[in-house]
């Protein structure tokens, strides 16, 4: 089952290479990762998206939670919360056919186009991984995928629960 | 030893001191008495300071992996901190093993590496490895100290994380440049470690310890598991007074002999690959398992899918991880053993407990048959020395009472079925690493701490070799350990896997072309004694012991063909045994 595990803890040097190495180390899933400091720079945050059954996920959360430089680690999947990924897209629009495909699908899926180029639109949108992925095989099928980057998801809870010092 | 000098003086009139001085000042304000270690350029302006002060002696080894152990060693004996220096690069990389070691057997190790100067980090500079990111998966924590008013504070906080919670190996890398003379910088140290993300629980939750005495009170076959956790806590004298409220009985793992007397009435032997007969099967049948500090290691299980099926576990562990991770727990208790063990021993007071006396007699009937099988036996006749035999005579000569500090192999097994241990930290080996070299300079770290005490180093003709450079070692600070090596010519335990899996085919483990061991400590300037016979051990032995101030090697030649027993059958279940050479329990 897919988890999204959200971890707070010290900006310090090498705490980043502690959870990674930890995931590698006991053949944990990663299939996202994002990390950035928080609004108190000494703390940083990090989302992981994984998988495993219940025992694993236990055992990801104790060892993660086991790691000096972490403060909190929550499973947001829990509970109610709210998913987003960034998605940046380069798509070939080289006529007018194409470039009205290409403006009518970002319309539907409320994505923008950020570049223009001479042959070459890049689009931008944000939401969970599943319209991500309905937008990027929807594209594909009208015009030529050129590039494109993930940010991998990061979440928070929807509510009053927050993760905090 | 007399390169030691003293800096009285020197600097106190002012708070100003060079990195090199600080780690020094830190390590006394943690009081240590011994670093074991072994110096190269990086760690230099260490080694000065050392020098030219007299808080704590430095043990100079002949290899880091040494330094490891003997501080390694010295912590199991003691409960204390083992602390190690060494340069960067192939000193910090020889220091893996050791670490690594510490870490599978939780044992509370301070390691300080030196590290190229800041501004060459990164640069594959002479003596360059990145030793936090090599040690990552062994420690328990690491630190990159980046300045000279870091160092402090960095030690301090590595001697808490080490020794608090589940203990561990802690690594700190000291760049060059931070410990030279030309940058000083002012010296305050907080001894009172806090620390926002790391708050290891104490007590046990009081609504588990509820659940866990109401599972202990209605338990028929109640089976006590401990482990190593009961010796790092001290908490044998609870453990004892656990076991004997209940009348249960008790079975300990390789790691925590000695947590219940190997000669107390309830004790029913270790448990696992080697474990007793009637310690496997009291598991397999019980209908409670009260696991305290151990963590169903997978040389204890057998095959994880058969084990203990009609069993509801509690289990008691300070780290979280321990718990369901290969076992699932039906009663997790999360907390320090001894703390957890008085919580438990309260509980039963104030719920009134009382031993069901019929069921307790007819669960130590079916027990004591199990026993009866000898499980643990062998026969010497007439011919070559049975290599437990020499652990017998080992123990009746030291009175029980000797530190046995193991090496990995079949002696190592031997030594732990043999000899019953009355105390805990007096039986010191490897057991989540297996790493053959620990128990030469293990035992002394062991002499070290406890000069008057018999310290034994049992080990093989394999195992010695691998850190054999210390009989040097020994000379230099006078440590006489006695050596005694169960010589079977032959890596024995991987020659008992060959011929009990591999159809006695025997790849690689004979060692042939052996030193003449007697001929080497003399070398070293130790005694050393050969035993072929069986009608001279027990005196040649006794000689061994008598000998109080200098260390003997004492080279047995026992039988090579004699296989461990009993013995899990693979893939089986905990108590699915050979006991002899074709015969099942
Ligand atoms: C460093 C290391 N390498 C390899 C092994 C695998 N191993 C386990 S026991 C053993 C044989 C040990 O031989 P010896 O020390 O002579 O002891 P014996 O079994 O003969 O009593 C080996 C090679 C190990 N445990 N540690
Ligand atoms: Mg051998």
């Amino acid at each position: 089952m897919r988890r999204i595990l959200a971890i707070l803890l010290e900006n310090e040097p090498g705490s980043l290479s502690r959870i990674v190495g930890l995931f590698s180390q006991r053949a944990f899933n990663i299939e996202s990762l994002t990390v950035a400091p928080t609004e108190d720079a000494s703390l940083s945050r990090i989302t992981i998206a994984t998988s495993g059954d219940d025992r694993v996920l236990e055992q990801i959360v104790k060892q993660v939670n086991k790691l000096i430089d972490v403060i909190k680690i929550t499973d947001l999947t829990e509970r109610s919360h709210i998913e987003r990924e960034l998605l940046l897209i380069k798509v070939l629009a080289m006529n007018e056919k194409s470039r009205t495909e290409v403006k009518r699908i970002t319309d539907i899926f409320r994505g923008s186009i950020v570049d223009i180029g001479k042959q070459i639109y890049t689009v931008q949108l944000t939401g969970n991984a599943e319209k991500l992925n309905a937008f990027i095989e929807t594209m594909g099928n009208e015009t030529e995928i050129i590039e494109s980057v993930r940010s991998g998801c990061v979440g928070i809870a929807r509510g009053e629960k927050a993760l905090r010092v | 030893m007399n390169f030691l000098g003293t800096i009285k003086g020197k600097h106190m009139t002012t708070n100003s001191f060079t990195g090199a001085e600080m780690v020094v000042k830190a390590l006394a304000a943690m009081k240590i008495k011994y670093i074991f270690g072994y110096p190269g350029g990086t760690v230099l302006d260490i080694y000065d300071a050392i020098f030219q002060q007299s808080e704590f002696e430095h043990i100079l080894v002949r290899h880091e992996q040494a330094a490891t152990h003997m501080a390694d060693g010295y912590s199991r004996a003691t409960g204390e901190v083992g602390v190690v220096l060494a340069t960067s690069g192939p000193g910090a990389t020889n220091c893996i093993t050791g670490i690594a070691t510490a870490y599978m057997d939780s044992i509370p190790m301070v390691v300080l590496s030196g590290q190229v100067p800041t501004n060459l980090i990164g640069d594959d500079a002479f003596q360059e490895t990145d030793i936090v990111g090599c040690s990552r998966p062994v420690v328990k924590h690491s630190f990159n100290c980046r300045s000279v008013e870091d160092i402090p504070n960095t030690i301090s906080k590595a001697f808490y994380i080490a020794k608090s919670g589940r203990p561990g190996p802690v690594v700190v890398e000291l760049p060059k440049d931070i410990l030279m003379p030309h940058n000083k910088g002012e010296f305050h140290i907080e001894t009172d470690v806090q620390l926002r993300s790391y708050n290891p629980t104490e007590k046990g939750h009081p609504k588990q310890i509820r659940k866990a005495v109401k599972a202990i009170s209605s338990a028929k076959k109640l089976v006590v598991y401990s482990g190593g956790g009961i010796v790092l806590a001290d908490a044998a004298e609870l453990l004892t007074e656990l076991v004997e409220t209940l009348n249960a009985p008790c079975t300990n793992t390789l790691m925590g002999l000695g947590g219940l007397s190997g000669t107390h009435k309830n004790f029913i032997g270790m448990l696992g690959m080697h474990g007793s007969v009637e310690a496997n099967k009291a598991m397999a049948n019980a209908d409670v398992i009260l696991a305290l500090g151990a963590r169903f290691d997978d040389r204890v299980t057998n095959n994880v899918k058969k084990f203990c099926p009609n069993a509801t576990i509690i289990h008691v562990d300070i780290d979280p991880t321990s718990i369901s991770k290969t076992i699932n727990a039906h009663i997790p208790v999360v907390g320090l053993i001894d703390i957890v063990l008085q919580q438990l021993l309260d509980e039963l007071i104030e719920t009134d407990y009382q031993i069901d006396q019929k069921a307790n007699d007819s669960w130590w009937q079916q027990i004591n048959q199990w026993r009866a099988v000898n499980s643990v036996g062998y026969t010497q006749g007439e011919g070559k020395i049975k290599p437990q035999r020499v652990i017998e005579a080992m123990y009746k000569i030291t009175n029980g009472e000797a530190y046995v500090c193991s090496d990995v192999g079949q002696h190592q097994m031997f030594a732990a079925q043999y000899y019953p241990f009355a105390k805990p930290r007096q039986w010191i080996n490897s057991g989540g690493l297996g790493t053959m070299g620990f128990g030469l300079p293990a035992a002394m770290g062991v002499k070290l701490a406890f000069p008057d005490s018999h310290v034994i180093c049992i080990t093989g003709d394999g195992s010695i070799q691998m850190n054999i450079q210390e009989l040097s070692t020994c000379s230099q600070y006078n440590l006489p350990v006695v050596i005694i090596s169960l010589n079977n010519r032959s890596l024995g335990m991987v020659r008992q896997w060959q011929d009990m899996i591999y159809g006695g085919r025997h790849a690689s483990s004979y060692m042939e072309s052996l030193p003449d061991f007697v001929k080497l400590a003399e070398s070293y300037g130790h005694v050393g004694m050969q035993i072929n016979h069986l009608e001279e051990l027990d005196d040649k032995l006794t000689e061994a012991f008598n000998i109080k101030n200098r260390l003997v090697f004492v080279d047995v030649l026992v039988d090579e063909l004699e296989h461990v027993y009993p013995m899990q059958i693979r893939l089986g279940a905990i108590d699915d045994m050979w006991v002899r050479k074709g015969e099942k329990a």
